[in-house]
């Protein structure tokens, strides 16, 4: 009897043991990127990585040759993909918005059903078939060549059900009575949503922004099909613009410039990560109970 | 009666009121009562007996759910409440719920004052400020909290926050008040606050509060409803109602045999 039990304790240690074990092995290749990135990015992240913008084949040629560091930056692709997301959170998170308070207010509607399904389907779509749609509706047939807006336009759809959900989960959060404390008041439906229901789900619906946003700040596929690219700091949305995750691409295309690959993946990740960080401290700052 | 209320007492006058949440299944079948100005009427009746859905239906907040099929009328100042608009009916009617309600995201003087800000209505701020004290002082909250009114997020226990909501809901200075089981949710010493309160208030306003509490109408109210199945058993003076009960129903309920 002593002994099963000993046996028994055996086992559960050797679990927790091989439990421990695997998470290790799961976040080493986490740990990995992280420590590579730092290692070959840091040095690069300097005041002039912010303020140049990148460098051209030849810079890079002739800094080799001489031994210096490579100049430049990629303040190009840090403007134009603040343009980029910009716009595209601008045309998604009012759009989204709505459509995430219409499908919490009618959650049994034919239409709602309809409006659901397809959102899911939209979330499930890969990036680069967005890339490709704006490429026919935008680059094509408005504004006639690559440019940030189309840019735009394909990051935003991609956001669409992200905002469109964490919307309606934030506002179905919100309790009832709080709704009927409104409305027993006299108030209009219209300022009981906008006054009263969305003060109230605030910290859901920045989280769900947030998170949106970081989840499309990366992407490339679609804007190599949208926005191209620019070599210089390009504020007009009909033209190719730059951006941070199609500077990667075009930095891994050049063999002189792979050092700026580092710093740019390294940046990236940072902004993602700050915008992950916000999202969560404004959930629980903001969060009323 | 016809469609005009003569008498001067006569808050509310309902008439033949029913109330359908599915075709032919009544929650409120042909009720027939006046309700008395400056006083507190209190409805009663087991679980299910269709009490909240008739105070519901007096601020019409019943059409939150479009399924809800409402005959008859109810008659305010000789005018039908469901021939006037919602928005409007529910200013002259307040309404105070089961679990208090306050809203989040604004601070207490904002939340007294919401029924002002929310309809539109501007105010001077010296106006606000005087109808916050007055209102809070009403409700016994002005002590507690007037060091921390523009604070958001203060910790209010659930009895300051229900007077909270009767504030809010008093400050529009409706004509009646409703209140839908509003101690339910708290403790004995939070109860016995609101009671005394709602005394207080009846000078100002006329008051219909539903509750399971048999001892809180009886020490609050000097009417009393009881319903059972949707239907309206008896309604008289609370004293003669506790006392010598005319329904047999009635008797069997105060004297804790059902319900």
């Amino acid at each position: 009897m002593m002994n099963k039990m000993k046996y028994r304790r055996y086992k559960d240690k050797a679990f927790l043991y091989l439990m421990f074990l695997i998470t290790i092995i799961a976040i080493t290749p986490l740990a990995s990127i992280i420590f590579e990135l730092v290692a070959k990015g840091f040095n690069q992240l300097n005041i002039s990585f912010f303020t140049e913008v990148a460098p051209t084949t030849l810079d890079s040629m002739l800094a080799k040759s001489t031994g210096n560091p490579v100049k430049g930056g990629i303040a190009n692709g840090i403007v134009g993909t603040l343009q980029i997301v910009g716009i595209a959170s601008l045309m998604a998170i009012p759009l989204g918005g709505f459509v995430g308070i219409y499908l919490a207010e009618n959650p049994n509607k034919k239409f709602s059903t309809l409006v659901s399904f397809s959102t899911d389907l939209l979330a499930g779509i890969p990036s680069i078939v967005y890339g490709i749609i704006a490429y026919a509706w935008i680059v094509i047939k408005i504004t006639d060549g690559y440019s940030g807006f189309a840019g735009s336009v394909a990051l935003s759809i991609m956001m669409l059900p992200l905002v469109i959900r964490s919307t309606e989960e934030s506002i179905k959060m919100i309790p009832a009575s709080l709704k009927e404390a409104s409305l027993a008041l006299g108030t209009s439906y219209r300022k009981t949503i906008l006054r009263v229901i969305l003060p109230s789900a605030m910290s859901g619906l920045f989280t769900g922004i947030l998170l949106s946003i970081s989840r499309v700040i990366g992407e490339t596929a679609p804007l190599i099909l949208t926005a191209l690219g620019s070599q210089v700091i390009n504020l007009d949305i009909t033209k190719p613009t730059s951006a941070i995750p199609l500077l990667i691409w075009e930095f891994y295309n050049d063999p002189y410039l792979i050092n700026m690959i580092w710093s740019s993946s390294l940046f990236l990740m940072l902004l993602v990560l700050i915008f992950n960080i916000s999202a969560k401290q404004i959930s629980k700052r903001w969060a009323i109970q | 009666m016809g469609n005009t209320i003569n008498n001067n007492n006569i808050a509310l006058h309902i008439e033949d009121l029913s109330i359908a949440y599915t075709k032919d299944k009544y929650a409120v079948k042909g009720i027939n009562a006046d309700i008395y100005k400056n006083t507190i009427t209190a409805i009663m009746g087991p679980s299910g007996c269709g009490k909240s859905t008739l105070l519901r239906a007096i601020n019409r907040m019943h059409e939150l759910y479009p399924e809800i099929k409402v005959t008859g009328n109810i008659l305010m100042k000789d005018q039908n409440i469901f021939k006037i608009n919602a928005m409007e009916v529910r200013q002259k009617i307040g309404m105070v719920f089961q679990r208090p309600n306050p809203f989040p995201s604004m601070s207490i003087y904002e939340n007294v004052l919401a029924g002002y800000s929310l309809n539109g209505i501007k105010l001077k701020k010296e106006e606000k400020d005087r109808i916050v004290q007055e209102v809070l002082e009403d409700v016994g909250l002005w002590e507690e909290v007037k060091d921390t009114l523009h604070k958001k997020r203060t910790a209010l226990s659930g009895g300051q926050q229900q007077r909270l909501c009767i504030a809010r809901s008093i400050a529009m200075k409706p004509d009646i008040l409703l209140l839908d089981e509003p101690t339910s949710a708290l403790d004995p010493i939070s109860t016995s606050k609101i009671e005394e309160l709602l005394m207080k208030l009846k000078d100002k306003f006329t008051i219909v509060i539903v509750t399971h509490n048999m001892s809180q109408a009886a020490r609050i109210s000097e009417y009393s409803m009881f319903m059972y199945l949707g239907d309206l058993i008896e309604y008289d003076l609370t004293k003669k109602m506790f006392t010598n009960p005319n329904d047999k129903r009635t008797e069997q309920y105060l004297t804790g045999k059902f319900g």
